[in-house]
Protein backbone atom coordinates (compact mmCIF):
# COMPACT_ATOMS: atom_id res chain seq x y z
CA UNK A 1 0.00 0.00 0.00
CA UNK A 2 1.04 3.55 -0.62
CA UNK A 3 2.17 6.19 1.89
CA UNK A 4 0.32 9.49 2.19
CA UNK A 5 2.37 12.60 3.02
CA UNK A 6 0.53 15.76 4.04
CA UNK A 7 2.05 18.77 2.25
CA UNK A 8 2.82 21.87 4.28
CA UNK A 9 2.08 25.11 2.48
CA UNK A 10 0.36 28.48 2.82
CA UNK A 11 -1.84 28.17 -0.31
CA UNK A 12 0.86 30.10 -2.19
CA UNK A 13 4.06 28.10 -1.85
CA UNK A 14 5.15 24.68 -0.71
CA UNK A 15 7.17 24.63 2.53
CA UNK A 16 10.48 22.80 2.61
CA UNK A 17 9.36 20.71 5.62
CA UNK A 18 7.25 18.73 3.14
CA UNK A 19 10.44 17.55 1.45
CA UNK A 20 11.85 16.21 4.72
CA UNK A 21 8.66 14.22 5.31
CA UNK A 22 8.90 12.80 1.77
CA UNK A 23 12.39 11.50 2.58
CA UNK A 24 11.06 9.79 5.71
CA UNK A 25 8.35 8.20 3.57
CA UNK A 26 10.97 6.99 1.11
CA UNK A 27 12.84 5.31 3.97
CA UNK A 28 9.68 3.43 4.93
CA UNK A 29 9.41 2.27 1.32
CA UNK A 30 6.42 2.20 -0.99
CA UNK A 31 4.65 4.46 -3.42
CA UNK A 32 4.39 8.05 -2.11
CA UNK A 33 1.30 10.18 -2.57
CA UNK A 34 1.13 13.80 -1.48
CA UNK A 35 -2.01 15.50 -0.21
CA UNK A 36 -2.25 19.22 -0.92
CA UNK A 37 -5.27 20.64 0.88
CA UNK A 38 -6.30 24.29 0.88
CA UNK A 39 -7.72 26.81 -1.55
CA UNK A 40 -6.47 28.26 -4.85
CA UNK A 41 -3.74 25.68 -5.05
CA UNK A 42 -2.50 26.00 -8.63
CA UNK A 43 1.08 26.97 -7.79
CA UNK A 44 1.41 24.65 -4.79
CA UNK A 45 0.14 21.57 -6.62
CA UNK A 46 2.44 22.29 -9.57
CA UNK A 47 5.41 22.46 -7.18
CA UNK A 48 4.25 19.31 -5.40
CA UNK A 49 4.13 17.34 -8.66
CA UNK A 50 7.83 18.04 -9.23
CA UNK A 51 9.07 16.51 -5.97
CA UNK A 52 11.33 13.57 -6.70
CA UNK A 53 9.87 10.27 -5.52
CA UNK A 54 6.22 11.37 -5.38
CA UNK A 55 4.00 9.42 -7.80
CA UNK A 56 0.66 11.08 -7.20
CA UNK A 57 -0.51 14.44 -5.89
CA UNK A 58 -4.03 14.60 -4.48
CA UNK A 59 -5.41 18.12 -4.53
CA UNK A 60 -8.35 19.08 -2.33
CA UNK A 61 -9.09 22.67 -3.31
CA UNK A 62 -12.09 24.05 -1.46
CA UNK A 63 -13.05 27.25 0.39
CA UNK A 64 -13.58 25.39 3.68
CA UNK A 65 -9.93 24.27 3.55
CA UNK A 66 -8.46 27.73 2.96
CA UNK A 67 -7.69 28.42 6.64
CA UNK A 68 -6.25 24.90 7.18
CA UNK A 69 -8.32 24.41 10.33
CA UNK A 70 -7.62 21.14 12.12
CA UNK A 71 -11.26 20.09 12.13
CA UNK A 72 -11.76 20.36 8.36
CA UNK A 73 -8.31 19.03 7.42
CA UNK A 74 -8.61 16.02 9.73
CA UNK A 75 -12.03 15.16 8.29
CA UNK A 76 -10.53 15.24 4.80
CA UNK A 77 -7.49 13.13 5.69
CA UNK A 78 -9.66 10.63 7.53
CA UNK A 79 -11.84 10.25 4.43
CA UNK A 80 -8.90 8.96 2.37
CA UNK A 81 -6.59 7.41 5.01
CA UNK A 82 -7.98 3.89 4.86
CA UNK A 83 -6.28 3.32 1.50
CA UNK A 84 -2.82 3.96 2.96
CA UNK A 85 -0.32 2.06 5.11
CA UNK A 86 1.11 5.28 6.59
CA UNK A 87 0.05 8.90 6.93
CA UNK A 88 2.99 11.28 7.49
CA UNK A 89 3.23 14.99 8.17
CA UNK A 90 6.18 17.18 9.16
CA UNK A 91 6.21 17.90 12.92
CA UNK A 92 5.59 21.61 12.41
CA UNK A 93 2.94 23.50 14.37
CA UNK A 94 0.57 22.65 11.55
CA UNK A 95 1.37 18.92 11.46
CA UNK A 96 1.25 18.68 15.25
CA UNK A 97 -2.12 20.39 15.26
CA UNK A 98 -3.84 18.23 12.67
CA UNK A 99 -2.33 14.75 12.77
CA UNK A 100 -3.30 13.68 16.32
CA UNK A 101 -6.87 14.58 15.40
CA UNK A 102 -6.58 12.27 12.39
CA UNK A 103 -5.10 9.50 14.56
CA UNK A 104 -7.98 9.67 17.02
CA UNK A 105 -10.57 9.67 14.22
CA UNK A 106 -8.90 6.51 12.88
CA UNK A 107 -8.51 5.05 16.39
CA UNK A 108 -4.76 4.59 15.99
CA UNK A 109 -1.85 5.62 18.21
CA UNK A 110 0.15 8.44 16.62
CA UNK A 111 3.92 8.15 16.63
CA UNK A 112 5.18 11.69 17.29
CA UNK A 113 8.33 13.30 15.86
CA UNK A 114 10.21 10.31 14.56
CA UNK A 115 13.93 10.78 13.97
CA UNK A 116 14.63 7.43 12.27
CA UNK A 117 12.84 4.64 10.43
CA UNK A 118 13.93 1.16 11.53
CA UNK A 119 11.35 -0.76 9.49
CA UNK A 120 7.85 -0.05 8.14
CA UNK A 121 6.38 -0.55 11.62
CA UNK A 122 9.28 0.47 13.87
CA UNK A 123 10.50 4.01 14.47
CA UNK A 124 12.83 5.96 16.75
CA UNK A 125 11.60 9.04 18.59
CA UNK A 126 13.19 11.25 21.24
CA UNK A 127 11.61 11.44 24.70
CA UNK A 128 12.48 13.44 27.83
CA UNK A 129 13.70 16.46 25.83
CA UNK A 130 15.92 14.24 23.73
CA UNK A 131 17.74 12.75 26.71
CA UNK A 132 16.53 9.29 25.66
CA UNK A 133 15.57 7.70 22.36
CA UNK A 134 12.64 5.27 22.29
CA UNK A 135 12.33 2.63 19.59
CA UNK A 136 8.62 1.95 19.20
CA UNK A 137 6.65 -0.54 17.17
CA UNK A 138 3.12 0.06 15.93
CA UNK A 139 0.56 -2.68 15.31
CA UNK A 140 -2.03 -0.27 13.87
CA UNK A 141 -3.33 -0.81 10.33
CA UNK A 142 -2.64 2.81 9.38
CA UNK A 143 0.45 4.28 10.98
CA UNK A 144 0.02 7.99 11.67
CA UNK A 145 3.39 9.69 12.08
CA UNK A 146 4.84 13.16 12.48
CA UNK A 147 8.40 13.61 11.24
CA UNK A 148 11.12 15.67 12.89
CA UNK A 149 12.30 17.58 9.84
CA UNK A 150 15.89 18.05 11.00
CA UNK A 151 16.40 14.27 11.14
CA UNK A 152 15.73 13.70 7.44
CA UNK A 153 17.35 15.44 4.45
CA UNK A 154 15.04 17.28 2.09
CA UNK A 155 13.97 15.32 -0.99
CA UNK A 156 14.77 16.98 -4.31
CA UNK A 157 12.13 19.56 -5.14
CA UNK A 158 12.67 19.12 -8.88
CA UNK A 159 12.82 16.17 -11.21
CA UNK A 160 9.58 14.38 -10.41
CA UNK A 161 6.49 14.30 -12.58
CA UNK A 162 3.63 13.06 -10.43
CA UNK A 163 0.09 12.70 -11.67
CA UNK A 164 -2.21 15.34 -10.21
CA UNK A 165 -5.69 14.27 -9.16
CA UNK A 166 -8.41 16.48 -7.74
CA UNK A 167 -10.33 15.03 -4.81
CA UNK A 168 -13.49 16.20 -3.08
CA UNK A 169 -13.38 17.72 0.40
CA UNK A 170 -15.94 16.89 3.09
CA UNK A 171 -18.35 19.68 4.02
CA UNK A 172 -17.30 22.43 6.45
CA UNK A 173 -17.51 21.13 10.04
CA UNK A 174 -18.37 24.68 11.13
CA UNK A 175 -16.44 24.19 14.37
CA UNK A 176 -13.78 26.87 14.01
CA UNK A 177 -13.18 30.01 12.03
CA UNK A 178 -10.02 31.92 11.21
CA UNK A 179 -10.15 35.46 12.58
CA UNK A 180 -6.67 36.55 11.53
CA UNK A 181 -2.98 35.82 11.30
CA UNK A 182 -0.01 37.95 12.27
CA UNK A 183 2.92 36.47 10.46
CA UNK A 184 6.30 37.89 11.38
CA UNK A 185 7.76 39.53 8.28
CA UNK A 186 11.45 38.98 7.95
CA UNK A 187 14.03 39.04 5.22
CA UNK A 188 16.08 36.48 7.13
CA UNK A 189 15.95 32.75 6.41
CA UNK A 190 13.32 30.64 8.15
CA UNK A 191 14.61 29.54 11.56
CA UNK A 192 13.82 25.83 11.21
CA UNK A 193 15.49 25.55 7.79
CA UNK A 194 18.39 28.04 8.07
CA UNK A 195 22.00 26.98 7.46
CA UNK A 196 23.27 29.33 10.15
CA UNK A 197 21.41 30.32 13.31
CA UNK A 198 22.42 33.08 15.72
CA UNK A 199 20.62 32.61 19.00
CA UNK A 200 20.47 34.75 22.11
CA UNK A 201 19.65 34.19 25.74
CA UNK A 202 18.63 36.07 28.81
CA UNK A 203 22.18 37.38 29.23
CA UNK A 204 21.46 39.91 26.49
CA UNK A 205 19.52 41.88 29.06
CA UNK A 206 16.78 43.40 26.91
CA UNK A 207 15.01 43.13 23.57
CA UNK A 208 16.80 46.29 22.46
CA UNK A 209 20.16 44.79 23.30
CA UNK A 210 19.23 41.49 21.66
CA UNK A 211 18.62 43.32 18.39
CA UNK A 212 21.56 45.70 18.69
CA UNK A 213 24.06 42.92 19.38
CA UNK A 214 22.76 39.98 17.35
CA UNK A 215 21.23 41.51 14.22
CA UNK A 216 24.56 42.74 12.79
CA UNK A 217 26.01 39.24 13.27
CA UNK A 218 22.99 37.56 11.68
CA UNK A 219 23.14 40.06 8.79
CA UNK A 220 26.82 39.38 8.24
CA UNK A 221 26.29 35.60 8.17
CA UNK A 222 22.92 35.52 6.41
CA UNK A 223 21.66 33.72 9.49
CA UNK A 224 18.26 33.21 11.08
CA UNK A 225 17.72 34.56 14.59
CA UNK A 226 16.72 32.33 17.47
CA UNK A 227 16.42 32.56 21.22
CA UNK A 228 16.28 30.56 24.41
CA UNK A 229 13.03 30.16 26.30
CA UNK A 230 14.38 32.49 28.98
CA UNK A 231 14.78 35.26 26.40
CA UNK A 232 11.25 34.65 25.13
CA UNK A 233 9.82 34.58 28.67
CA UNK A 234 11.61 37.85 29.38
CA UNK A 235 9.85 39.35 26.34
CA UNK A 236 12.98 40.13 24.29
CA UNK A 237 11.63 38.35 21.19
CA UNK A 238 8.41 36.67 20.01
CA UNK A 239 7.76 33.02 20.83
CA UNK A 240 8.37 31.82 17.28
CA UNK A 241 12.06 32.59 17.86
CA UNK A 242 12.21 29.95 20.57
CA UNK A 243 14.61 27.05 20.05
CA UNK A 244 14.14 24.08 22.35
CA UNK A 245 12.02 21.20 23.56
CA UNK A 246 8.88 23.29 23.49
CA UNK A 247 9.86 25.56 20.65
CA UNK A 248 11.55 24.85 17.35
CA UNK A 249 14.01 22.04 16.71
CA UNK A 250 16.89 23.22 14.55
CA UNK A 251 19.96 21.51 13.13
CA UNK A 252 21.86 24.09 11.08
CA UNK A 253 25.44 23.82 9.81
CA UNK A 254 26.41 26.46 12.36
CA UNK A 255 24.64 27.42 15.58
CA UNK A 256 26.00 30.39 17.51
CA UNK A 257 24.65 30.58 21.06
CA UNK A 258 25.20 33.97 22.64
CA UNK A 259 24.62 34.37 26.37
CA UNK A 260 22.67 31.12 26.53
CA UNK A 261 23.41 29.02 29.60
CA UNK A 262 22.33 25.74 28.01
CA UNK A 263 19.35 24.38 29.95
CA UNK A 264 18.25 20.83 29.08
CA UNK A 265 15.20 22.23 27.28
CA UNK A 266 17.32 24.45 25.05
CA UNK A 267 19.88 21.76 24.22
CA UNK A 268 17.00 19.53 23.10
CA UNK A 269 16.31 21.98 20.29
CA UNK A 270 19.81 22.51 18.90
CA UNK A 271 22.23 19.76 19.86
CA UNK A 272 21.99 18.11 16.43
CA UNK A 273 23.55 21.20 14.85
CA UNK A 274 26.70 20.38 12.89
CA UNK A 275 28.91 22.97 14.55
CA UNK A 276 28.02 24.74 17.79
CA UNK A 277 29.70 27.93 18.97
CA UNK A 278 29.01 29.23 22.47
CA UNK A 279 29.84 32.72 23.64
CA UNK A 280 29.22 33.18 27.35
CA UNK A 281 30.99 34.99 30.13
CA UNK A 282 30.30 32.14 32.58
CA UNK A 283 32.96 29.50 31.98
CA UNK A 284 30.86 26.94 33.86
CA UNK A 285 27.76 27.33 31.67
CA UNK A 286 26.48 23.90 30.52
CA UNK A 287 26.35 25.15 26.91
CA UNK A 288 30.14 24.70 26.76
CA UNK A 289 29.69 20.93 27.21
CA UNK A 290 28.01 20.66 23.81
CA UNK A 291 29.89 23.44 22.02
CA UNK A 292 32.58 22.64 19.46
CA UNK A 293 34.08 26.06 20.01
CA UNK A 294 33.58 27.95 23.23
CA UNK A 295 34.54 31.54 23.83
CA UNK A 296 34.47 32.75 27.41
CA UNK A 297 33.93 36.45 26.93
CA UNK A 298 31.60 39.36 27.49
CA UNK A 299 29.14 39.41 24.61
CA UNK A 300 29.08 43.19 24.37
CA UNK A 301 32.67 43.23 23.17
CA UNK A 302 33.04 39.73 21.69
CA UNK A 303 30.07 39.84 19.29
CA UNK A 304 30.90 43.20 17.66
CA UNK A 305 34.49 42.02 17.41
CA UNK A 306 33.30 38.86 15.67
CA UNK A 307 31.22 40.90 13.22
CA UNK A 308 34.28 42.97 12.41
CA UNK A 309 36.55 39.94 12.06
CA UNK A 310 34.14 38.38 9.58
CA UNK A 311 34.83 41.33 7.34
CA UNK B 1 -19.49 27.13 32.82
CA UNK B 2 -17.64 24.11 34.10
CA UNK B 3 -14.00 23.69 33.01
CA UNK B 4 -12.12 20.39 33.02
CA UNK B 5 -8.31 20.45 33.21
CA UNK B 6 -6.26 17.27 32.76
CA UNK B 7 -2.94 17.26 34.65
CA UNK B 8 -0.02 14.84 34.47
CA UNK B 9 2.63 13.94 37.00
CA UNK B 10 5.99 14.06 35.22
CA UNK B 11 9.67 13.94 36.02
CA UNK B 12 10.70 17.41 37.11
CA UNK B 13 11.71 19.23 33.91
CA UNK B 14 15.05 20.30 35.39
CA UNK B 15 16.11 16.73 36.12
CA UNK B 16 18.19 15.03 33.44
CA UNK B 17 16.96 11.45 33.21
CA UNK B 18 19.24 8.46 32.77
CA UNK B 19 18.54 5.53 30.51
CA UNK B 20 18.55 2.15 32.29
CA UNK B 21 21.49 -0.06 31.41
CA UNK B 22 19.20 -2.83 30.11
CA UNK B 23 17.51 -0.45 27.67
CA UNK B 24 14.05 -1.07 29.10
CA UNK B 25 13.33 2.58 29.85
CA UNK B 26 14.55 5.52 31.89
CA UNK B 27 15.39 5.22 35.55
CA UNK B 28 12.51 6.77 37.48
CA UNK B 29 13.39 5.41 40.94
CA UNK B 30 13.33 8.14 43.61
CA UNK B 31 13.32 10.84 40.96
CA UNK B 32 11.85 14.28 41.66
CA UNK B 33 8.45 14.76 40.04
CA UNK B 34 6.17 17.73 39.49
CA UNK B 35 3.03 18.76 37.67
CA UNK B 36 3.67 19.00 33.92
CA UNK B 37 4.54 22.71 33.39
CA UNK B 38 2.02 23.23 30.59
CA UNK B 39 -0.72 21.64 32.72
CA UNK B 40 0.14 24.08 35.49
CA UNK B 41 -0.47 26.92 33.02
CA UNK B 42 -3.79 25.29 32.03
CA UNK B 43 -4.92 25.10 35.67
CA UNK B 44 -3.95 28.73 36.24
CA UNK B 45 -5.97 29.85 33.22
CA UNK B 46 -9.05 27.93 34.36
CA UNK B 47 -8.76 29.36 37.87
CA UNK B 48 -8.47 32.90 36.45
CA UNK B 49 -11.66 32.33 34.44
CA UNK B 50 -13.36 31.31 37.66
CA UNK B 51 -12.05 34.40 39.43
CA UNK B 52 -13.46 36.52 36.59
CA UNK B 53 -16.86 34.96 37.17
CA UNK B 54 -16.87 33.16 33.82
CA UNK B 55 -16.22 29.63 35.06
CA UNK B 56 -18.37 28.17 37.81
CA UNK B 57 -16.28 25.13 38.67
CA UNK B 58 -12.79 23.87 37.80
CA UNK B 59 -12.38 20.10 37.85
CA UNK B 60 -8.87 18.66 37.56
CA UNK B 61 -8.28 15.13 36.34
CA UNK B 62 -5.20 12.93 36.31
CA UNK B 63 -4.60 9.48 34.90
CA UNK B 64 -1.87 7.57 36.67
CA UNK B 65 -0.71 5.82 39.80
CA UNK B 66 -1.83 6.75 43.30
CA UNK B 67 1.11 9.21 43.50
CA UNK B 68 -0.73 11.38 40.99
CA UNK B 69 -2.93 12.45 43.91
CA UNK B 70 -0.08 14.82 44.83
CA UNK B 71 -0.30 16.37 41.38
CA UNK B 72 -4.05 16.85 41.77
CA UNK B 73 -3.53 18.41 45.22
CA UNK B 74 -1.01 20.81 43.66
CA UNK B 75 -3.67 21.86 41.14
CA UNK B 76 -6.27 22.19 43.90
CA UNK B 77 -3.85 24.43 45.80
CA UNK B 78 -3.73 26.79 42.81
CA UNK B 79 -7.50 27.09 43.03
CA UNK B 80 -9.22 24.17 41.27
CA UNK B 81 -12.35 23.00 43.09
CA UNK B 82 -12.34 19.23 42.79
CA UNK B 83 -10.11 16.41 41.62
CA UNK B 84 -10.60 13.06 39.94
CA UNK B 85 -7.84 10.45 39.80
CA UNK B 86 -8.26 7.71 37.24
CA UNK B 87 -5.99 5.27 38.96
CA UNK B 88 -3.88 2.78 37.04
CA UNK B 89 -0.33 1.49 37.22
CA UNK B 90 -0.23 0.92 33.48
CA UNK B 91 1.77 3.43 31.42
CA UNK B 92 -1.21 4.99 29.67
CA UNK B 93 -0.49 6.29 26.16
CA UNK B 94 -2.02 9.53 24.81
CA UNK B 95 -4.90 8.00 22.83
CA UNK B 96 -6.00 5.97 25.86
CA UNK B 97 -5.75 9.09 28.05
CA UNK B 98 -7.95 10.90 25.52
CA UNK B 99 -10.50 8.06 25.76
CA UNK B 100 -10.51 8.24 29.57
CA UNK B 101 -10.98 12.02 29.37
CA UNK B 102 -13.81 11.62 26.87
CA UNK B 103 -15.63 9.30 29.28
CA UNK B 104 -15.20 11.91 32.04
CA UNK B 105 -16.34 14.75 29.77
CA UNK B 106 -19.47 12.74 28.94
CA UNK B 107 -20.14 12.42 32.66
CA UNK B 108 -19.10 15.88 33.87
CA UNK B 109 -20.37 17.89 30.88
CA UNK B 110 -17.82 20.75 30.94
CA UNK B 111 -18.10 23.32 28.14
CA UNK B 112 -14.36 23.85 28.00
CA UNK B 113 -11.34 21.60 28.46
CA UNK B 114 -7.98 23.33 28.94
CA UNK B 115 -5.02 20.96 28.65
CA UNK B 116 -1.26 21.48 28.45
CA UNK B 117 0.06 21.37 24.88
CA UNK B 118 2.46 18.54 25.64
CA UNK B 119 3.82 16.55 28.53
CA UNK B 120 7.54 17.04 28.99
CA UNK B 121 8.21 13.34 29.57
CA UNK B 122 6.93 11.58 26.44
CA UNK B 123 6.84 14.83 24.40
CA UNK B 124 3.93 13.41 22.38
CA UNK B 125 1.80 16.55 21.96
CA UNK B 126 -1.35 14.57 21.14
CA UNK B 127 -3.87 14.26 23.95
CA UNK B 128 -5.79 17.53 23.56
CA UNK B 129 -6.18 17.14 19.81
CA UNK B 130 -7.25 13.51 20.24
CA UNK B 131 -9.80 14.38 22.89
CA UNK B 132 -11.29 17.08 20.63
CA UNK B 133 -11.54 14.53 17.80
CA UNK B 134 -13.23 11.89 19.96
CA UNK B 135 -15.75 14.46 21.20
CA UNK B 136 -16.29 16.02 17.77
CA UNK B 137 -15.43 19.39 19.33
CA UNK B 138 -13.44 22.34 18.02
CA UNK B 139 -9.78 22.52 19.04
CA UNK B 140 -7.40 25.39 19.70
CA UNK B 141 -3.84 24.19 20.23
CA UNK B 142 -0.69 26.02 21.44
CA UNK B 143 -2.74 28.88 22.79
CA UNK B 144 -1.09 32.05 24.14
CA UNK B 145 -4.28 34.05 24.69
CA UNK B 146 -7.84 33.08 25.36
CA UNK B 147 -10.91 35.32 25.37
CA UNK B 148 -14.30 34.28 26.71
CA UNK B 149 -16.74 37.17 26.76
CA UNK B 150 -19.34 35.78 29.15
CA UNK B 151 -20.29 32.56 30.96
CA UNK B 152 -22.87 31.53 28.37
CA UNK B 153 -20.81 32.51 25.31
CA UNK B 154 -21.19 30.42 22.17
CA UNK B 155 -17.62 31.00 21.08
CA UNK B 156 -14.15 31.29 22.49
CA UNK B 157 -11.42 33.30 20.74
CA UNK B 158 -7.89 31.96 20.96
CA UNK B 159 -4.48 33.15 19.74
CA UNK B 160 -2.28 30.27 18.66
CA UNK B 161 1.50 30.12 18.49
CA UNK B 162 2.25 28.98 14.93
CA UNK B 163 5.49 28.74 12.95
CA UNK B 164 6.22 32.29 11.90
CA UNK B 165 3.77 34.12 14.12
CA UNK B 166 0.31 34.05 15.65
CA UNK B 167 -3.10 32.89 14.45
CA UNK B 168 -6.44 33.87 15.93
CA UNK B 169 -9.34 31.43 15.75
CA UNK B 170 -12.93 31.59 16.92
CA UNK B 171 -13.95 28.17 18.25
CA UNK B 172 -17.50 27.03 18.73
CA UNK B 173 -18.12 25.90 22.30
CA UNK B 174 -17.80 23.33 23.75
CA UNK B 175 -14.12 23.15 22.80
CA UNK B 176 -10.71 21.81 23.77
CA UNK B 177 -7.85 24.29 24.16
CA UNK B 178 -4.18 23.44 24.79
CA UNK B 179 -1.93 25.86 26.66
CA UNK B 180 1.39 27.18 25.41
CA UNK B 181 4.01 28.93 27.53
CA UNK B 182 2.91 32.51 27.17
CA UNK B 183 -0.74 31.95 28.12
CA UNK B 184 0.00 33.07 31.68
CA UNK B 185 2.48 32.88 34.51
CA UNK B 186 1.13 30.44 37.07
CA UNK B 187 0.98 31.63 40.67
CA UNK B 188 2.73 29.86 43.49
CA UNK B 189 0.36 28.12 45.88
CA UNK B 190 0.34 29.78 49.28
CA UNK B 191 0.60 27.66 52.42
CA UNK B 192 -3.03 28.36 53.48
CA UNK B 193 -4.17 27.27 50.00
CA UNK B 194 -2.05 24.12 50.19
CA UNK B 195 -3.77 23.33 53.52
CA UNK B 196 -7.21 24.11 52.05
CA UNK B 197 -6.46 21.87 49.05
CA UNK B 198 -6.07 18.90 51.37
CA UNK B 199 -9.74 19.17 52.28
CA UNK B 200 -11.07 19.55 48.74
CA UNK B 201 -12.91 16.53 47.25
CA UNK B 202 -10.80 14.04 45.31
CA UNK B 203 -12.52 11.01 43.78
CA UNK B 204 -10.64 7.92 42.70
CA UNK B 205 -11.97 5.75 39.88
CA UNK B 206 -10.49 2.99 37.71
CA UNK B 207 -10.32 3.05 33.90
CA UNK B 208 -12.61 0.00 33.86
CA UNK B 209 -15.26 1.97 35.81
CA UNK B 210 -15.31 4.32 32.83
CA UNK B 211 -15.38 1.44 30.35
CA UNK B 212 -12.01 2.37 28.84
CA UNK B 213 -9.30 -0.08 27.80
CA UNK B 214 -5.95 1.56 28.53
CA UNK B 215 -3.73 -1.16 27.08
CA UNK B 216 -0.74 0.15 25.09
CA UNK B 217 -1.02 0.31 21.33
CA UNK B 218 2.63 1.12 20.71
CA UNK B 219 5.25 -1.29 21.99
CA UNK B 220 8.51 0.22 23.21
CA UNK B 221 11.21 -2.17 22.00
CA UNK B 222 14.08 -0.33 23.64
CA UNK B 223 15.18 2.98 25.09
CA UNK B 224 18.72 4.14 24.42
CA UNK B 225 21.04 7.04 25.15
CA UNK B 226 21.31 9.61 22.38
CA UNK B 227 24.79 9.89 20.87
CA UNK B 228 26.94 12.28 22.85
CA UNK B 229 28.63 15.20 21.20
CA UNK B 230 32.39 15.11 21.38
CA UNK B 231 33.80 17.72 23.73
CA UNK B 232 35.02 20.80 21.89
CA UNK B 233 37.65 23.34 22.70
CA UNK B 234 37.72 26.72 24.33
CA UNK B 235 39.22 29.27 21.98
CA UNK B 236 41.41 32.08 23.27
CA UNK B 237 39.83 34.94 21.38
CA UNK B 238 37.61 36.03 18.51
CA UNK B 239 40.48 35.75 16.01
CA UNK B 240 41.03 32.09 16.86
CA UNK B 241 37.29 31.42 16.70
CA UNK B 242 37.06 32.85 13.19
CA UNK B 243 40.17 30.93 12.12
CA UNK B 244 38.68 27.63 13.41
CA UNK B 245 35.30 28.26 11.78
CA UNK B 246 36.96 29.04 8.45
CA UNK B 247 39.71 26.45 8.29
CA UNK B 248 38.76 23.59 10.60
CA UNK B 249 34.93 23.49 10.63
CA UNK B 250 34.67 25.16 7.21
CA UNK B 251 31.23 26.52 7.97
CA UNK B 252 31.80 30.18 7.09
Amino acid sequence: MAILVIAEHDNASLKVATLNAVTAAAKIGGEIHLLVAGANLGAVSAAAAKIAGVTKVLVADAPQLEAHTAENLAALIKSIAAGYSHVLAPATTSGKNVLPRVAALLDVAQISEITAVESPDTFVRPIYAGNALATVQSADAVKVITVRTTAFDAAAGEGGSAAVEAIAAPADTGLSRLVGREVTKSSRPELAAAKIVVSGGRGLGSGENYRAVLEPLADKLGAALGASRAAVDAGYVPNDFQVGQTGKIVAPQLYIAVAISGAIQHLAGMKESKVIVAINKDADAPIFQVADYGLVADLTTAVPELVKALG
Amino acid sequence: MKILVPVKRVVDPDVKVRVKADGSGVDLANIKTSINPFDNIAVEEAVRLKEQGIATEVVVVSVGSTSSQETLRAALAIGADRGILVETDVDVQPLAVAKVLKALVDKEQPRLVIAGKQAVDDDANQTGQELAALLGWAQGTFVSKLVLQKPDADEITVSREIDGGLETLALKLPAVVTADLRLNEPRYATLPNVMKAKKKPLDVVKPADLGVDVASRLTTLKVSEPPNRKAGIIVADVAQLVEKLKNEAKVI
